[in-house]
């Protein structure tokens, strides 16, 4: 029985099983990309899967619902969030991070063990007291709310995983550069971060589509609806028109196209941004 | 020698100042105030009028939404997260497995790795729109119910997120079908880092693929499972977009989890010490994996 198993493995039923598991995990994103392309009535007339018998194509969905129903707004709001939103923590994060890996000072350990721990704190825990804050520091208007959360959020991740990287580096290199003069921040700059650049480029890739990706933080903190970002966009379009699926599949794939290109250019980072942080 | 000595300090605690302080006025701050808040009414998201234990026993004892051992099987927001850590982990972790090892054995595993990896770069948000759309009850659009009917043609439509009974499973899938990728990838790694030398020694001495799997190769992937496991536990906790997205909770609750349970009660009924009662609930939860993670570190630290 198992040596027949072993051999099914290894022969045609092996092929069958993961073209079997690839088309399972494709279709659904398919599905939905083909309808984003058809005329609303062609949509409920029949499935998706018929579009190439009945042949008719439009760019009508992606223009209603980028113009008529204002998620080009949202687009823009996106990427005015999600840069400072990545940059911020990226730099404040390696600061801290070469503070944790290279510098003393008193408690050190202790500060870093916190760090740690608050990896896994649920954000839930703050964000009554932080949206008050934010709110009292007439933050949740503009923008700068909803980067400082992000921010303090990706802090926890980004100073663990560039701080493990950064105290890997040779110690010769940094004495070395001490020796000659440099001070801190020109070890930092000049031979830390082009050292770590695998680590920090899997970091912004993480921490961009983790912003971009993002509805609770900024169903939260951003209460000006002229600043919303995509995800809020489209969650209240799904509240709003729940079966209007030409509007909803447009929607939801220009909400993705930044997150593929992303992924497509640079699957390798990505990757190992995910093995930094999960197994060592 | 003093001055000079004072600069160096001052200049060291720089580096990391930014950082403490967001922490601490976001996240560290907060979360004391959050505890502080859940012995609270804390109407209007303000501390108003102390209560005591009271929003943790009203929680855990007449909210029927939260927890309701009443009937049987039990339900509402704690046993919904029970069937998701239960059903999450298992098949993300399983199947990611069954994929990692077999696409091993093929020319294409890198097309069948990205494959389903892909849904690990897009949002909830996309993805509960795509799930959505798979189980829409009109046999027309919806994938799921066209298929079932093609094979069974006396198939009545089902709307799978609008039934109490099955809305949880369907939600549930379409976050296995997010995560799988992620399982994958960590496991295959793994998988690469076994010498080869292990398994063809085995293969020389006669053992057959099925035993080299269970004797070799899963007893040397038990560190990254435990990880990717406790990696799964924290996102089961932390599930709330998807549920927004594809449910809004529904129907009648049927569907509501803690993390869902701290936002609406707290954002959208404006019960600022009931929904923070649910987050030191999922803090507390969430307190043993902390625990796992500082022990992990502290070795990991003594070895270097």
């Amino acid at each position: 029985m198992n040596a027949r198993l072993a051999r099914y493995l290894s022969g045609g039923f092996l092929h069958a099983v993961l073209i079997l598991i690839a088309v399972a995990w494709l279709v659904p994103t398919v599905g939905l990309f083909v309808t984003s392309w058809r005329p609303r009535p062609d949509i409920f007339g029949s499935g998706w899967w018929m579009a190439f018998s009945t042949f008719r194509f439009t760019a009508e969905n992606y223009i209603e619902v980028l113009t008529a129903q204002g998620l080009a707004r949202n687009f823009l709001n996106s990427f005015a969030i999600t840069i400072p939103g990545t940059l911020l923590p990226v730099l404040i994060g390696a600061l801290a991070a070469y503070g944790f890996a290279w510098l003393k000072f008193p408690g050190r350990d202790w500060i870093f063990l916190i760090i740690v721990g608050l990896l896994v704190v649920p954000i839930q825990m703050t964000f009554v007291p932080a949206l008050i804050l934010a709110r009292g520091l007439k933050l949740t208007n503009s923008l700068l709310g909803i980067w400082l959360a992000h921010t303090a959020y990706g802090l926890p991740f980004a100073i663990f995983l560039l701080r493990n990287f950064f105290a890997a580096l040779p110690r010769d290199l940094v004495e070395a550069a001490k020796m000659d003069g440099a001070s801190d921040l020109g070890v930092f700059w000049r031979i830390v971060i082009p050292l770590s650049v695998p680590a920090i480029a899997s970091l912004t890739i993480f921490q961009f589509l983790w912003v971009w990706n993002d509805l609770l933080t900024s169903l939260i903190f951003v209460q000006d609806p002229n600043l919303l970002p995509l995800t809020v966009g489209i969650a209240k379009l799904l509240s709003t028109y729940g079966t209007e699926w030409h509007l909803l599949s447009a929607g939801s794939f220009i909400l993705m196209a930044v997150p593929l290109v992303i992924f497509f250019s640079l699957q390798r980072y990505f990757v190992q941004g995910i093995l930094a942080g999960s197994v060592k | 020698m003093t001055a000079q000595r004072h600069t160096f300090l001052t200049w060291n605690w720089l580096f990391i100042l930014p950082a403490l302080t967001l922490l601490g006025s976001f996240v560290v701050y907060p979360t004391l105030w959050t505890i502080r808040m859940s012995f609270d009414t804390g109407l209007g998201l303000r501390l108003q009028k102390f209560v005591g234990l009271d929003n943790y026993i009203r929680l855990l004892t007449r909210d029927q939404f939260f927890l309701n051992l009443s009937t049987f099987p039990p339900s509402g927001a704690v046993i919904n997260n029970i069937i998701w850590l239960v059903l999450f982990t298992t098949l993300t972790v399983g199947l990611g497995l069954v994929i990692a090892v077999l696409a091993d054995r093929v020319p294409y595993e890198p097309i069948v790795k990205a494959v389903v990896f892909l849904p690990m770069a897009i949002s909830f948000t996309a993805a509960g729109i795509i799930w959505l759309f798979v189980y829409s009850p009109d046999a027309n659009t919806g994938l799921l119910n066209a298929l079932i009917t093609a094979i069974y043609p006396s198939w009545k439509s089902v709307a799978w997120v609008g039934r109490v009974g099955t809305v949880t499973y369907s939600v549930i899938i379409a976050a296995v079908w997010m995560w799988v990728g992620f399982a994958t990838v960590v496991l295959s790694a793994a998988l690469k880092s076994i010498p080869q030398e292990i398994t063809e020694a085995a293969r020389v001495d006669g053992a057959n693929e099925w035993h080299i799997f269970w004797r070799i190769t899963l007893p040397m992937l038990t560190s990254p499972i435990a990880v990717l496991t406790t990696t799964m536990v924290i996102n089961v906790l932390k599930i709330f977009d998807l549920i927004y997205i594809m449910t809004r909770g529904g129907p009648q609750g049927a569907s509501r989890v803690i993390a869902y349970t701290m936002y609406t009660e707290t954002f959208e009924a404006g019960k600022g010490g009931y929904g923070s009662a649910v987050a030191v609930i999922m803090l507390l939860l969430i307190i043993p994996v902390m625990l796992l993670n500082l022990r992990r570190f502290q070795a990991e630290e003594a070895e270097r």
